[in-house]
């Protein structure tokens, strides 16, 4: 039949026409879905409230031929942490925009659903930037380009010091490599990396690195975002 | 080879580059004024020319005006304590109709949207933050939308106004009249119920 129900994470919305929306989520069985949402935007809207980004909701939908058409909507979880603070609604968003960037349409990918939403929460109780980074290292490794952190990946001597990180490569560089290419980093930086994407983000977020480690880690992780998708990630301006 | 004359085909595509109408539409409205008469199709022209060159945007709050400063900026009696700050001049129509507002308005023209990219700089917020320095104004009224993007730039200039000694206050979020409560969504009803007031008797 034309109806199902899955669950899934607003990714993004745009408006159409008078009072409706197009809203892209990421399903749990379904992978990313677009579907339009009717007279979302009237104040009187049964489930306009429901479907803004970052929301987690149980949805049914009529499947359509581009898009499908939103018929019910019931919340998971609205985090509502992240809606009332500024810097979290950033970090949330550029989380959002990533997914939105590297899933295809109606490709179910339930791992990255399972990430988003845990990612979500964690945001929601502990606003921290160390959040969205980790979350952006880890999709790139979900998606296969897992950064080489444990040997030089241009010459795979293992011995280190690594001292800098280099993008085409895929991972750290060692003294002798770095003074050709890559991108001079704090090796607190790479531990910090190398904690997130071998799942000690709890431990990284109990006993938080220095600023400016931090912000360093930001960056690049952002620039290997930037990098993979051929495309600049417009949400971390405002990060 | 065009289908249309070449007239047609211009008075068509310009048409279509209209919000909401597509080529087809596009269509039927050029034909429409191919058959209406010469002073109707001349009035449409001069009113479009009319509007496109007598209205610019308000130099103290960016509202649509006509000359230098709007309506709004213009009428003394209005109360230029409190300031209402709105994403769009189509916001200030909605406000006005509740005939709850005597105050002042700013419009920002736009919202801070993080996914497409929008900060506070492409928005009237330098304006807006000096209007508040040098105007008498004691209460801020942040009516942007209660959307993200809304809510975000909500958040982001109460950050920014708090400091200037003014009073930072945004709509309640609440049931709409003539709604059911079993329809009402949990973070509308959430804030509905800490808004809550003592019922006067």
């Amino acid at each position: 039949m034309g109806l199902y129900r899955d669950e899934g994470v607003v990714l993004r919305t745009i408006k159409l026409g008078e009072t409706d929306r197009i809203v892209t989520l990421l399903a749990h069985r379904s992978g990313k879905v677009r579907a339009v949402a009717k007279g979302v935007r009237k104040p009187g809207s049964r489930f306009g409230a429901r479907l803004e980004p970052t929301s987690h909701v149980a949805f049914q939908c009529y499947r359509g031929r581009e898009l499908d058409v939103v018929t019910q909507v019931e919340t998971i979880a609205a985090h509502r942490p992240l809606r009332e603070h500024y810097g979290c609604l950033t970090h949330a968003v550029s989380m959002l925009e990533v997914v939105d960037q590297v899933a295809p349409e109606r490709e179910p990918n339930p791992e990255l659903y399972q990430m988003l939403v845990g990612a979500l929460r964690t945001l929601a109780e502990q606003p921290s930037p160390i959040v969205s980074t980790a979350f952006f290292w880890k999709v790139l490794s979900l998606e296969g380009f897992q950064p080489l952190l444990d040997a030089c990946a241009r010459c795979a001597d293992e011995t280190g010091p690594f001292v800098a990180f280099d993008l085409g490569e895929g991972g750290v560089l060692c003294e002798s490599c770095a003074r050709t290419t890559g991108r001079r980093v704090d090796p607190a930086a790479l531990a910090v990396i190398g904690d997130v994407v071998g799942g000690r983000l709890r431990h990284v977020l109990a006993d938080p690195p220095p600023p400016a480690v931090l912000v360093e880690v930001e960056r690049m992780a952002i620039r290997a975002v930037e990098y993979h998708c051929e495309r600049r990630l417009r949400s971390a301006a405002l990060l | 080879m065009s289908l249309y004359e070449a007239p047609v085909q211009t008075l068509i595509d310009e048409l279509g580059r209209l919000p909401g109408i597509g080529p087809k539409s596009a269509q039927r409205i050029a034909y429409y004024l191919l058959k209406a008469t010469p002073e109707d199709a001349r009035r449409l022209a001069a009113a479009i020319t009319d509007a496109k060159a007598r209205v610019t945007w308000c130099r103290r709050c960016f509202n649509i005006a006509q000359g230098e400063l709007c309506s709004y900026c213009q009428d003394d009696r209005r109360d230029p304590s409190q300031l209402c700050v709105v994403e769009e001049p189509r916001d200030i129509v909605a406000v006005e109709r509740t005939h709850e507002f005597r105050g002042r308005y700013h419009v920002l023209q736009g919202a801070i949207s993080p996914i497409e990219g929008i900060g506070p700089e492409q928005l009237r917020v330098k304006e807006l933050v000096r209007r508040v320095g040098e105007e008498d104004v004691t209460e801020v009224i942040l009516a942007t939308n209660p959307n993200i993007e809304g809510e975000a730039t909500a958040m982001y200039l109460a950050r920014l106004l708090k400091p200037l000694g003014v009073t930072v206050t945004r709509p309640a979020s609440g049931l709409p009249v003539g709604g059911d409560l079993e329809y009402a969504d949990e973070v509308t009803l959430g804030r509905a119920f800490e808004g809550r007031r003592e019922v006067d008797t």
